[in-house]
């Protein structure tokens, strides 16, 4: 009804093929599982611009190069208040009458705090370091730390750390669940956490069992849906993470469409085939910091106090005195997801405007839990558009113990970003079901892009590390004399902790 | 030695090594010089159903029978990779009935063609595994 014939949206992009370039291969058109390419009946390769969401497939597959992907400059009369996208959103609501999606993190033009932060490098002073020629410590372990030295009565140091995660560098594959992402995907998410000694996380959909063999570099997770969760899945990672919350959309829950419940994910979540894996928007049985203490014991007997046990929230504006109580909670690792975390789907209007930037969420925090003393109660790791290994330092520098990576993780695998992740036709086999489309992504390939990835980002951290005449992530952490501002107001200094570049 | 494989778990489909062989095997340095508007013969031939796809080309058999039926010495094992001479080749198709594969076709300019690897061509390497996008395709002992 809404629509009455009259199409009201201009396909937001074009495909622009060289027709001197194009020898009619076809592997566009087999490739696009949006069905944008085709073949007229001439032999000649067309494409239709409303199916394509501009995810690079046939532009990175084509052999002669012949392809581009352009953005329509087709204009609405031009205006500051009402944009193009607000104009084409609403269209689209009239049409629909539904709630927009939207998938992967906040693409809106709000500062990047990262950005406006500036690193430190010794200069006549100090000595910089040259890591290629001396040891650079990079292995973070993530944990309560002890308060004091216990000694027996002979004088002997009693061990009284509490269970730990080590990692070999600062990073970590941050949660994304088996349902939302493929089975390619999580393979070779296990796998290049298991080579790279790191942990990635099982989001919420429980743990395939063919990847209960990368247990000690999994961290397993227990969301509001419970789904997949029992007592061989919890022991089977190296620490236990309940989900409250996710930076593209905190306060809400999830929702994977019961088509998307089949066979393996079926029997992982622990649900019915075809039924709607629903995770409520709230733990049902958390209401309260004490509540979530009686999770986090519940879960820590479960492992006989074996495991860490980490809380994700979601950074909102409260979120100092929430993770203070966190820290109180008996938790041992608090993790904070910003405003640009990613999501394989999230109401349009909660991932662009619920939430705050990871960077001043972060300082809030950590000179929150330093100024109650409770800062060892917890190890802090972030996440939420960590884009390179300058931003992993800049949030250690800011106090993060390390660093969850979900998007940079994602596109490492092969994703472009057409932020379509809702449709189910990831042309790249990360965000798809289907099998096809699963295939693309051979592990082999992937977990070792993913290993490249950190393992290139590894070498800048100990670049920059050395540049500071720093040799330890530790003497980095919580340093933010190493950290200067620009573009920045008094007041963001201010939660920042830092000074103004010159001061 | 070193043979082409195909592991079917991870082809696409897609038809792209057709295309590098055939580019690999015309002598031009452009591809697009190389295949527009040209109807491609590739010694490498995806077969596709039923959601299952793999490429086919020459295994390079240790009991070759293409060499075993050739009536004019014209295939030959040089090194363990099947040879054609298309001087001595007198175009009667013998092996491209004999051979169990399908992978020797009749040639566009010689009688018959046959993959050699792409050792005597301007690639060097075996252009269907340099090109393939999920590494579908590998050159590698087993």
């Amino acid at each position: 009804m809404g629509n009455n014939g009259i199409n009201y949206i201009h396909p937001e992009f074009e495909v622009v093929r060289d027709q001197d370039k194009c020898i009619a291969c076809r592997v566009c058109e087999r490739q696009c599982a949006n069905e944008v390419h085709y073949m007229d009946e001439d032999g000649v390769m067309r494409a239709d611009n409303s199916k394509c969401v501009n995810c690079h497939r046939c532009v990175s597959l084509c052999p002669t190069g012949a392809l581009k992907i352009v953005k329509s400059d087709h204009t609405f009369r031009p205006n500051g208040n009402w944009t193009p996208q607000i104009i084409t959103e609403l269209y689209r609501q009239a049409g629909s009458g539904g709630v927009l999606l939207s998938s992967m993190g906040n693409p809106t033009n709000l500062p990047v705090y990262w950005d406006r932060l500036l690193l430190n490098a010794s200069q006549v002073t100090n000595p910089s370091i040259d890591p290629l020629r001396e040891p650079m410590e990079t292995v973070t372990f993530l944990g309560k730390k002890p308060k004091e030295i216990v000694r027996d009565e002979e004088g002997n140091i009693v061990n009284n750390q509490t269970p730990q995660i080590r990692l070999n560098t600062p990073i970590m594959f941050s949660a994304m669940s088996y349902g939302s992402i493929s089975y390619n995907a999580h393979a070779s998410l296990a796998r290049a956490a298991t080579e790279l000694g790191i942990c990635y996380n099982t989001g919420e959909g429980g743990l395939h069992e063919d990847f209960y063999q990368y247990g000690p570099n999994t961290i397993v997770q227990v969301a509001s849906g419970r789904f997949g969760v029992h007592k061989a899945y919890l022991e089977a990672g190296c620490a236990v993470e309940i989900k409250i919350g996710q930076g593209a959309k905190p306060g809400i829950g999830g929702h994977l469409p019961g088509a998307k419940i089949v066979g393996d994910i079926s029997r992982t979540r622990m649900i019915p085939e075809g039924s709607d894996a629903i995770s409520p928007a709230p733990h049902h049985d958390i209401y309260s910091i004490e509540d979530l203490r009686q999770l986090v014991y519940s879960l820590k007997e479960a492992t006989e106090y074996n495991k860490p046990v980490i809380v994700k929230i979601a950074a909102v504006h409260n979120v100092a005195a929430i993770a203070s109580g966190v820290a109180r909670s008996g938790a041992d690792i608090i993790a904070i997801d910003g405003f640009r975390g990613g999501t394989g789907a999230a109401p349009t209007r909660i991932r662009d405007n619920v939430g705050i930037p990871i960077e001043l969420a972060l300082a809030s925090v950590d000179s929150r839990l330093r100024e109650e003393g409770i800062r060892d109660n917890v190890s802090v790791v972030v996440g939420g558009s960590i884009r390179s290994a300058a931003d992993v330092v800049k949030a250690i520098a800011l106090g993060a113990d390390a660093c969850y990576i979900g998007t940079a993780a994602c596109l490492a695998m092969g994703c472009h970003l057409c932020r379509s992740c809702q449709e189910g036709k990831c042309n790249w086999g990360i965000a798809t079901q289907r099998p096809e489309l699963v295939k693309r992504l051979n592990p082999n390939i992937g977990s070792q892009r993913l290993v490249n990835l950190v393992n290139a980002w590894t070498h800048e951290i100990k670049e920059i590390m050395g540049g500071m005449g720093i040799n330890s992530i530790e003497s980095l952490r919580g340093n933010r004399l190493m950290l200067r501002g620009v573009g920045l107001n008094q007041k963001e200094l201010e939660i920042l902790g830092i000074k103004y570049a010159g001061e | 030695m070193k043979r082409v494989y195909v592991n079917e778990e991870w082809c696409l489909g897609c038809h792209l090594c057709e295309y590098q062989c055939a580019f690999a095997n015309s002598g031009e340095t452009d591809m697009v010089k190389a295949l527009k508007g040209v109807k491609i013969n590739p010694r490498i031939q995806v077969e596709e159903g039923d959601g299952v796809n793999f490429a086919v080309q020459c295994r390079h058999c240790e009991e070759p029978l293409c060499v075993k039926g050739c009536i004019s010495g014209a295939l030959s094992i040089k090194d363990g990779v099947i040879h054609l001479d298309e001087n001595k080749c007198v175009g009667c198709y013998t092996c491209v009935l004999m051979c169990p594969y399908g992978a020797i076709m009749p040639g566009n300019g010689t009688a018959v063609q046959k993959c050699e690897l792409c050792l005597n061509n301007s690639c060097g390497e075996p252009a269907c595994v340099k090109g393939c996008p999920n590494a579908a395709i590998v050159y590698e002992e087993r």
